[in-house]
């Protein structure tokens, strides 16, 4: 039972550890091909093979034994310069890499290596050897003493042996810092990476003279295969005890530096420890603003020591959570060379700041959109040889990855030296599938226009290959970019190349963000999309907002900031009313102009907006819960956090909010990658609806969409003019419709002083639509019936459970319009 | 619709209506809570409540059964119960008490009661004095798509 536990135990460390060996080797084949004779990346791959071999025969895995042992062969002689590395081999080499990689996944699901057949594999691999294989049968051999690894083809003797095999052994260290194999199997031939050489080993230990270490680094230089062990146990000064002992010492001496220092860690429980951190963090921000009021010291103190030791933790346990963005890039040097290979096209790849730090689960997270990028520039974006050379470019096309920190956030940069995006012909295909409308097209900027290939459904290939080009895609990327809190933005030149720029927080779990409040609810902003804080003093309101047909704007440094009222996108009342929906034209006669302005300035692709918040408050680290299912789907919410009080606070999701008030475009479609248009009734029919109170029981309802402000008169300033009730509202007349009077209804309201006021603006002009009360918002899908034509109902439906006349808000607003429409609104799909 | 295996049933008031829920789906029931409302979410989702550091949406069961408003005085209870998707409380008015019933009264909804009840009512079981509702907890907690605009 205990034997077989163990077993499992060593197979398992042997999969981690073979794994993570062989995703390395990818990458040294890649630059192996660039420079065959790199000694180091030779004995690295030789060692990964070897050790995998090693292991594979102590636990009886003859399959992988068998492969790996012939590509040992092959590298041994690629290793000692017999031979020398053609693409060929490369090819072949990297199929046994797939092969041991299958291999293992067998072993981890099944147990067993599998029985694919992979002797036209091995043969492929003996054909390329120049010498038949050797005679020493895989996992009998003398437990070797591997001198082998100093005869590069560079290396020379020098006349100390001795100092020699310990300057060459040191080189060939594990760049990971974890032994190749797992302890347990470590009786085969395995001494590659040790500190000390045997050969150095057998000499302190007087067992062997130096000259004799020396020669047999020599005949192996000469050509021997064997190890310089088995060389010296043949010529007799050493007896095959003694090399075991000394690889046992080796082992000794090696083993505690290598394995007290690091430990494998379940990620899973990593996992837990950050959440249990992340309560702690909410419990820690509880405590704080409890014993912010307490008097007494000892209990303030021992709370500073305990925020002061939670942040500790906070950062330590992040730590263990951080990888290298190299582990993910570690792939791509084989993903390019392949794919390059296959589409005929020749192509260098650059990689800067591999050993940036991410947070596992973004990595996690990154690996697919990045693929997909690197795929991309491959197919899309860098030309043939041929084409390049016509171009005057250097035929080798470059394509680099660059990773970098930059305040709290890692910046990806995907960049080739290609052909560009043109950006006409995407133009022209968003308009040819019906994405944009030629309008639109035409008043798109460069950089606007480029942004258009993460629309779904489009792409720019002319033809689809197997890589790419299905036009399902970079919609796909970005969602995923910015469901981890990413931004992306694409910068493209024709000819020259183009650059994709991913901007990631270094975690999920614990995020920084700005308390703000607006009607009296606070909301939490991320300060990933914060670029700053503005705020307008009551004097200067009036002078700094302005406004260009209903946006207000912003001077802010030279540029037009848009200006977006939190309460207004939240469709809750506000406390202080900035009427930002006015009309052109309009006196700003309204008391918000006395009242200070919070502006938060938000980052949004590349758009920045203001966003106008009651107040704001202070940052505070938060842990990002999810929220059910009820309201995930709100674009403008990321989630939910616990704040210091115990209460639960939402929050807000930039790049949601900026679509839901149109400073970006809607260009994410939840279901990427289907054309889909809104019919008329389809709206209606999914439309939130606005739902009134009319006399004393009667109902109905406004589509939410052709409500612009929900309003209060006081009736004595009702005035008429052509028979019809109007009021100044903002500057202008606003004509008025009663709703009782359209569905024939008595009005509950004749004995109350106000009136309640839907303003609706259509075509230039507003009306207000008066009713008795404002119920309430509803979404639901509604089933529209048509009734008996009854001037401006649309039909009748069941809404929150209630029978409800839908307006036709457009007949209403007509019926009492003082005059004809002026200019027609445009519902643009992409912002300009 | 198939006649429910459990056979003891948490019950509550909601707008006078008597209403079960099998014990095991039932989480805990807990009185009143802070809630944090949810601009832009579905009419019947009340808000966001902290229940042991964990985020749970409460759902007012009078709007989602489209049954008259809360008068403003009386504060709900959140019966919290299990779905797939974690959590979710439920407000009702009052908690009545665990009941065991017997197979042999259940009758399935009668055709004529329509609407959101309707919907969400799985069945009836007859007690002595009265008539217990079962809800479909799944239906129940299901407010449909969100409103986005």
């Amino acid at each position: 039972m205990t034997q077989d536990d163990d077993l499992a135990e060593v197979i398992g460390e042997f999969l981690v550890e073979s794994g993570e060996g062989l995703d390395a080797l990818d990458q040294a084949f890649v630059e192996l091909e660039h420079d065959p004779t790199d000694v180091g990346n030779l004995a690295f791959v030789f060692r990964t093979i070897h050790s995998i071999k090693g292991a594979s025969g102590f636990l009886g895995f003859q399959n992988l034994e068998k492969v790996t042992h012939s590509a040992e062969n092959l590298l041994s002689q690629l290793r000692d310069a017999t031979l020398l590395l053609t693409p060929e081999i490369t090819t072949v080499l990297l199929l046994a890499v797939d092969a041991v990689r299958q291999m293992l996944l067998n072993i981890e699901q099944s147990g067993s290596d599998g029985d694919a057949d992979h002797t036209e594999l091995i043969r492929s691999m003996e054909s390329l050897s120049h010498r038949p294989q050797s005679t020493t049968e895989p996992g009998v051999q003398v437990p070797g003493l591997d001198g082998r690894k100093h005869d590069g083809p560079t290396v020379h003797l020098p006349e100390n042996a001795e100092a020699e095999v310990s300057r060459t052994s040191q080189g060939a260290t594990q760049k990971e810092g974890v032994p190749v194999v797992p302890d347990n199997s470590s009786d085969e031939e395995l001494s590659d990476d040790e500190s000390k050489s045997v050969g150095e080993l057998l000499v302190e230990a007087g067992r062997v003279k130096p000259e004799e270490v020396q020669l047999a680094l020599e005949a192996q230089l000469a050509g021997d295969p064997r190890h310089v062990g088995e060389i010296l146990v043949e010529r007799g000064v050493l007896d095959s005890s003694d090399v075991v002992e000394a690889l046992n010492t080796q082992r000794k001496e090696a083993g505690p530096t290598v394995n007290n220092s690091t430990i494998r860690i379940d990620v899973a429980l990593i996992d837990r420890l950050m959440n249990l951190v992340g309560e702690l963090v909410l419990a820690r921000n509880q405590v704080l603003q409890f014993t912010a009021n307490q008097p007494d010291s000892a209990l303030v103190e021992t709370t500073q020591r305990l925020n002061l030791i939670t942040t500790e933790l906070q950062a330590g346990v992040m730590k263990t959570r951080m990888q290298p963005i190299g582990n993910v890039w570690s792939k791509f040097p084989r993903v390019v060379r392949d794919l390059s290979l296959s589409v005929g096209k020749r192509i260098r790849l650059h990689m800067e700041g591999a050993e940036t730090e991410l947070d596992k689960t973004i990595i996690e997270a990154v690996k697919d959109p990045l693929t997909h990028l690197v795929r991309n520039a491959i197919d899309h974006g860098i030309e043939l040889p041929e084409a390049r050379a016509a171009l005057g470019k250097p035929t080798e096309g470059t394509l680099s990855l660059r990773a970098f920190h930059e305040g709290g956030h890692v910046n990806i940069e995907i960049s080739d030296d290609g052909s560009g995006i043109d950006v006409e012909r995407i133009k022209a295909k968003a308009v040819s599938s019906g994405l944009i409308s030629a309008d639109q097209a035409a008043k798109l900027s460069e950089r606007d226009a480029s942004a258009l290939i993460f629309l779904p459904g489009l792409t720019t290939a002319t033809a689809v290959t197997n890589i790419s080009g299905r036009g399902v895609g970079m919609d796909v990327v970005k969602t995923n970019i910015e469901k981890i809190g990413g931004v992306m933005d694409i910068h493209t030149v024709k000819g020259i190349g183009t650059t994709f720029r991913i901007k990631i927080p270094l975690t999920l779990a614990i995020i920084p963000a700005l308390i703000v409040t607006t009607a009296d609810n606070r909301y939490l902003i991320p300060q990933v999309n914060l670029v700053e804080l503005v705020r307008l003093e009551a004097d200067q309101v009036q002078s700094s907002i302005e406004k260009i047909h209903n946006s207000p704007v912003v001077r802010l440094r030279d540029r037009l900031l848009p200006l977006v009222d939190l309460a207004d996108v939240l469709k809750t009342p506000k406390k202080t009313k900035v009427l930002l929906s006015a009309q052109d034209g309009e006196e700003e006669d309204f008391d918000s102009n006395l009242k200070p302005i919070n502006i938060v300035v938000l980052q949004a692709d590349d758009n920045q907006f203001g966003l106008i918040v009651d107040e704001v408050l202070d940052t505070e680290e938060i842990v990002v819960k999810p929220m059910g299912r009820q309201i995930k789907n709100i674009p403008a919410f990321a989630g939910a956090t616990i704040m210091g009080d115990g209460r639960v606070a939402l929050i807000i999701d930039v790049m949601g909010l900026a679509q839901e008030s149109g400073v970006i475009a809607q260009s994410r479609d939840r279901s990427a990658g289907e054309a889909h248009t809104t019919t008329l009734e389809e709206m209606v029919a999914t439309q939130p609806m606005l739902v009134l109170g009319v006399g004393s029981a009667s109902r109905a309802a406004i589509p939410l969409s052709a409500v612009d402000r929900l309003e209060e008169f006081a009736k004595d300033i009702i005035e008429t003019t052509g028979g019809k009730d109007v009021v100044q509202y903002r500057g202008s007349i606003l004509p008025l419709a009663y709703v009782s009077q359209i569905l024939n209804l008595p009005s509950s309201r004749d004995d109350v002083d106000t009136l309640e006021v839907v303003v609706h603006t259509s075509n230039g002009s507003s009306v207000g639509i008066v009713c008795d009360s404002i119920v309430d918002i509803i979404d639901e899908t509604i089933n529209l019936q048509a009734t008996d034509s009854r001037p401006g109902v649309t039909g009748v439906a069941v809404i929150d459970g209630r029978v409800t006349d839908v307006l036709d808000v457009d007949f209403i607003a007509d019926s009492v319009r003082l005059s004809g429409p002026s200019r027609s609104r445009s519902y643009a799909a992409v912002a300009s | 619709m198939s006649i429910p295996t459990q056979n003891q049933y948490c019950t509550f008031y909601v707008a006078d209506h008597l209403f079960g829920v099998g014990v095991g789906e039932i989480q805990e029931v807990i009185r009143y809570q802070d809630v944090t409302h949810v601009p832009l979410a579905a009419h019947s989702v009340e808000g966001l409540i902290n229940l042991r550091g964990q985020i749970v949406t409460a759902i007012d069961l009078r709007r989602q059964l489209a049954l008259p408003e809360r008068p403003a005085d009386t504060l709900p209870l959140n019966v919290v119960v299990r779905t797939e998707d974690g959590p979710v409380s439920l407000l009702v008015d009052e908690i009545g008490d665990v009941v065991d019933i017997d197979e042999s009264t259940w009758e399935a909804t009668p055709p004529t009661v329509g609407g959101r009840i309707g919907d969400l009512v799985q069945g009836v079981y007859k007690l002595q004095n009265e008539l217990l509702l079962v809800l479909a907890t799944d239906r129940a907690v299901d407010v449909g798509a969100s409103a986005s605009i």
